[in-house]
């Protein structure tokens, strides 16, 4: 035994005395994981949830989050002696006058957009593959959870610095809330400890931001993780690949080595962005004041959608009894994202209620042969692609030279009109993709090689697909429609009711799809190969 | 001949004629668009700067803005706005416009100084209005403050022209232009003289003081390089988040896509 | 049409490809050697960050190409950072990929569903252990149990009251009086109606009063445009005529929708627009609502001029400026 085994015995040794943990180690150090680039998405939030942990507690190590107004007495010449919070002035601090400041400020902040950005296309990828299917909706309902946190933590933290384009945003935050029926002016007057801006609501911000949420994060992502170790992960299907086991790599080494590499990767790129690539200058915008206000004010992406709404809706507001409701306000900024959201965290039970579906899967859907989810997803991404494009309708009026005017009204009749038109238009490319499917698995793929018969007929040579491409593209299960029970063993019609019916009707529409080959005789190939 | 056909059919043809013909066409576009060619005057006519100005005015202005300058359908009338408009929208060359579009488009200036110049002792000589002033008159590095500039700036351009002076969008396809590489002269003529869109900042309002103040401070801004590197447009968290997605994802999934990739 | 024939059958894993490093000791040598090469250009990149982080001034300027004048201590600590992390990453990767074991393998899942044994013995227990605790059979327990539990969430709930006063009248009123004199903003000095030329605008506060310090939540409310159009270009009823001076109107600066500070006037259009969400106000019909989401005009403030001549407000607002809110009665 080398002096490194034995050093590392004594060690395990010392832990397992203390703990039983050979026991579920032995077990975990062999875990399967399947090796797909789209089930890396999560890990990227993952790790960037580090960095922004990490990077965090960095600045919090100067970050002053008090309101109280201060003259500037640091080194950026453009902003001497004017009056800002201390907030504010500490940020200034943290850019200009702390080694290292800026760069950890800028990491800090591209490691929050890199976060959004992979939860969403996480999200998607889980989507439409179908991965929120039993037994994982409690996931997808915690991943919505956490959606919905991420947007609010990045809220909260880019508006700390109290600069004028974060300070407007909570201006905007304000007036929502305000708005609020019965409970409005209240709720917004204890929230900011009185008139907006007040000197309360950055330090309570700040609470929220460092502790509160951070910890409620670490609390949900440990239970996503836990539930895709103990539940394992999902697999596409292929030839091996079975609802009954996993296919991939073991824990040690190799997964070890890829997911801990891919975060230094992550880190290095984060990292990369935040030396090259200016984020957030703050002391270009200044401090905030409610009397200014720049041309070009929008906030940071996953909130650019909310924006958008609220920039296209129409000029609503209803005034009886004494008492006004801004429906131009509520519809846009509380209403449809609670609708949104709260449909997007009770799909897998729509679905599944839709289908009939009860059973577990583990193997992923191609999003082809799922053709009214998949079609449904792209819809509500183009419903959120619309919103958010209006949502920089002035930045992109004067860079391509339209008027916001043009691009308000294309939003306004857009966001109701283009999302049926993509839903229709991705359900029949799905149907098109299934039946190249199935001309590729029945006919071979064409070749593009021409041979002349001798009587003078060209055909091209197709090539027959191999037997585990074959059965790729058609190991899938075709959904059935409900049958729907007009009468029953008593006589009594509709038994089931409306329920059924609609049921039914969306069983039936899901289960619109391109009849797959079986263990068909595959036509001959032409002439030239027997 | 040989030679073309010879190649007619390589992999770059296709990029390569594409490229070809995508010049060719911006060269022709340029070409047709090109401001006309610059209005020479004889040296030797002994004429008063009015006069002169006059007669420019008469060969290049009158179409618009009629013979007397009042006024017609398309142009306002210059009577009373003054040298500094002229000087400024002639300096920046936004005058002659040169297509009927929503606003003047700053481009290269039609007309030489002293042309300038004549134009607008002819208009100040229709009526009272605001002086032109030279750069040098514009003592904006002596007697201004950048931080006052500064907050000046916040207070009442910003909500047009952007926190850094990049320019925003108005109404109807209109637009604050951009602030960087203006003439000091050209920013203080436009505060004074109220161009299309831009309101006037009378001088009790912000005073002469304050004005040189902001220009020093957009000067700063202009030349105030950008510490955290890159500086995506200064114009916010659209571009920032653009990059996210384009560079920032694309790049991760790209090495995801490698990561899982089997090695040769 | 095919006809109803069988499922296609599972053809199983895929047969093993090997790797080159896998059969080529020359090849795993040399993979070897990419990654000792990687993790070496990760330290490079740590120790450019130390240089730079001690010894690169932070006042240095270098031009490169696409980021133009940069500085280099930020560019040398952040280069260097993100090299020192990065290409541990890739040497990490690369070190699995090329040389760790990349066959594949089979693990199996069980259904998640317990033993039937199982659940029976959780039911049992669960049941032995209600009926232990009595809760059905003592209805006044269970009762009062709920009863102090609802109650005692309050008091966390309750003790948040201090978090802020009552709005009571708060929104509704301005620091604009009958009288209050407009001044600059910034520079705090009063305004005749000859300071503004036709087509100027200003930005106005109310005077401070001697001792009395402005705060953000002032100027949050009290905010105000001042516009100077001929008057024969309002289109205005002649109680709001009334109200402006010469052509001198007066708007609160705080947008309705959702109160940013409306201050993008056109001169040329005579609108005015929020940047926000671009509501656009007609200022000739006393900022009446021509586009976007706002559905309120501008509350317009009534001025005059005093003895001096200096503008002044003829009476506070006759509405809550800012967002609207539950208890705004227009």
């Amino acid at each position: 035994m080398s002096a490194r085994e034995r050093i590392a015995g004594t060690v395990a040794n010392y832990v397992d005395e203390r703990t039983g943990a050979a026991a579920w180690m032995k077990k975990n150090l062999q875990k399967v994981f399947p090796d797909h680039w789209s089930f890396m998405l999560g890990e990227i939030a993952l790790y960037s949830f580090v960095i922004l942990l990490l990077s965090g507690t960095f600045l919090t190590f100067w970050f002053d989050p008090s309101m109280r107004t201060v003259v500037y007495e640091g080194s950026y010449q453009p902003l001497k002696e004017v009056e800002m919070s201390a907030a504010y002035a500490s940020a200034l601090h943290i850019s200009f006058d702390v080694r290292g400041g800026l760069l950890m400020r800028q990491i800090h902040h591209w490691a929050a957009l890199i976060f959004m950005a992979a939860i969403v296309v996480h999200l998607l990828r889980v989507f439409f593959t179908g991965a929120f299917r039993k037994p994982r909706e409690f996931n997808w309902i915690l991943g919505i959870a956490l959606l919905t946190l991420g947007i609010v933590e990045g809220f909260l933290g880019y508006s700390l610095p109290d600069d004028l384009l974060s300070g407007t945003g909570l201006r905007i935050a304000q007036a929502i809330i305000q708005a609020l029926p019965v409970v409005g002016t209240y709720i917004s007057f204890f929230a900011f400890g009185g008139a907006f801006p007040g000197e309360a609501f950055i330090p309570r911000i700040y609470t929220v931001h460092i502790l509160l949420l951070p910890g409620i994060f670490l609390a949900l992502i440990t239970v996503h993780l836990m539930l895709v170790w103990y539940q394992k992960h999902t697999q596409y299907p292929g030839p091996g690949r079975t609802e009954k086991n996993v296919v991939g790599y073991p824990l040690m080494p190799v997964y070890m080595a890829k997911a801990g590499g891919f975060f230094f990767i992550v880190f290095g790129v984060t990292a990369f962005l935040g030396a090259v690539a200016s984020i957030n200058p703050i002391w270009l915008y200044g401090p905030y004041t409610p009397g200014q206000i720049s041309a070009g004010s929008q906030p940071d992406w996953y909130m650019g959608w909310l924006d958008g709404l609220v920039r296209m809706a129409p000029p609503i507001e209803t005034h009886a009894f004494g008492h006004t409701i801004s429906w131009n306000i509520l519809i846009p900024g509380l209403i449809i994202p609670g609708i949104l959201f709260t449909g997007m965290a009770l799909y897998p039970f729509i679905e599944s209620w839709i289908t009939g579906d009860k059973r577990e899967h583990h193997l992923l859907d191609r999003p082809r042969n799922v053709p009214n989810r998949t079609a449904l997803g792209v819809m509500a991404l183009t419903f959120t692609l619309i919103a958010l494009i209006n949502g920089g309708n002035d930045i992109i009026a004067t860079h391509f030279s339209l008027t916001i005017n043009q691009i308000m009204w294309f939003s306004r009749i857009g966001i109701i009109v283009l999302p049926p038109l993509a839903f229709v238009i991705t359900k029949r490319i799905c149907l098109s993709l299934q039946r190249a499917d199935r001309e590729l698995v029945l006919h071979g793929k064409e070749t593009g090689r021409l041979v002349m018969l001798p009587h003078g007929e060209f055909v091209e040579i197709h090539e027959e697909l191999t037997p585990a491409k074959k059965y790729a593209l058609t190991q899938h299960e075709q959904p059935k429609a409900i049958e729907l029970v007009t009468e029953d063993a008593q006589g009594v019609l509709n038994p089931k009711g409306i329920r059924a019916k609609l049921q039914a009707r969306f069983s039936a529409a899901n289960a619109e799809n391109i009849a797959k080959p079986t263990a068909a005789e595959v036509k001959e190939l032409e002439a030239g190969h027997h | 001949m040989k030679f073309l056909s010879k190649y007619r059919r390589h992999k770059f043809a296709t990029p390569l004629l594409l490229v070809i013909a995508l010049s060719a066409l911006g060269f022709t576009f340029s070409a047709a668009t090109a401001a006309p060619a610059k209005n020479t005057m004889s040296a030797s006519a002994k004429t008063t700067l009015i006069e002169e100005g006059q007669t420019i005015f008469l060969k290049g202005c009158t179409s618009c803005h009629g013979l007397n300058a009042e006024g017609g359908a398309v142009a306002p009338s210059l009577i009373g706005v003054g040298a500094a408009s002229v000087d400024f929208v002639v300096g920046t060359g936004r005058m002659p416009m040169q297509d009927m579009s929503q606003q003047v488009m700053r481009k290269k200036p039609v007309y030489n100084e002293e042309q300038t110049a004549a134009l607008a002792a002819y208009v100040a000589s229709l009526a009272p209005g605001p002086a032109s002033l030279t750069n040098e008159e514009i003592t904006w590095e002596r007697d201004g403050n950048t931080a006052d500039g500064g907050e000046l700036f916040r207070n009442n351009c910003a909500m047009c022209h952007n926190f850094a002076g990049q320019g925003g969008a108005l109404t109807q396809g209109k637009y604050a232009p951009t602030l960087m590489g203006v003439e000091p002269k050209h920013i203080y003529e436009a505060l004074i003289t109220g161009p299309q869109s831009m309101p006037v900042f009378s001088d009790k309002i912000i005073t002469p003081a304050e004005k040189l103040s902001i220009i020093k401070w957009i000067k700063a801004a202009e030349s105030e390089p950008n510490l955290g590197g890159a500086s995506l447009g200064r114009v916010g968290p659209v571009t920032e988040g653009l990059l996210i997605w384009i560079f920032g994802l694309g790049l991760l999934i790209g090495v995801a896509v490698w990561l899982t990739a089997k090695a040769r | 049409m095919s006809k109803e024939l069988e499922p296609l059958a599972d053809p199983g894993l895929p047969e093993h490809i090997h790797r080159k490093a896998d059969i080529d000791p020359i090849a795993a040598k040399r993979a070897e050697r990419q990654v000792a090469i990687l993790f070496s250009l990760s330290a490079f990149g740590t120790i450019l960050f130390i240089y730079s982080f001690f010894f690169v001034k932070e006042d240095v300027f270098i031009f490169l190409p696409i980021l133009g004048n940069t500085n280099a201590h930020q560019l040398g600590i952040g280069l260097g950072m993100a090299f020192g992390l990065f290409f541990i990453g890739i040497g990490a990767v690369h070190w699995a990929k090329t040389l760790m074991p990349d066959q594949e393998v089979i693990a199996y899942r069980h259904e998640l569903k317990s033993e039937p044994e199982d659940r029976e013995a959780f039911v049992k227990a669960a049941k032995e252990g209600a009926e232990a605790a009595g809760l059905g059979r003592r209805p006044l327990i269970k009762r009062t149990l709920i009863g102090a539990a609802a109650l005692a969430g309050l008091p966390g709930v309750l003790m948040l009251r201090d978090l802020g006063p009552l709005p009571g009248k708060e929104l509704e009123k301005t620091n604009w009086k009958s009288g209050t004199r407009l001044v600059t903003d910034p520079g705090d000095r009063p305004i005749k109606a000859s300071d503004l030329e036709v087509g100027a605008v200003a930005q106005v506060l109310p005077e401070l009063l001697p001792g009395q310090e402005r705060t953000l939540e002032d100027i949050g409310k009290d905010a105000v445009l001042l516009i100077r159009l001929r008057p024969s270009e309002f289109q205005l009823t002649p109680e709001r005529l009334s109200w402006t001076h010469e052509g001198i109107i007066a708007f609160s600066k705080i947008c309705s929708h959702m109160g940013c500070a409306v201050a993008l006037y056109e001169q040329t259009t005579k609108h005015l627009l929020c940047p926000c969400h671009q509501s656009t106000f007609d200022v000739t019909r006393a900022a009446k609502v021509i586009f976007g989401p706002s559905a309120r005009p501008l509350p317009q403030l009534a001025i005059t001029v005093d003895a001096d001549g200096n503008l002044v407000a003829k009476q506070p607002f006759t509405e809550a400026v800012g967002p609207s809110f539950w208890e705004r009665s227009s």
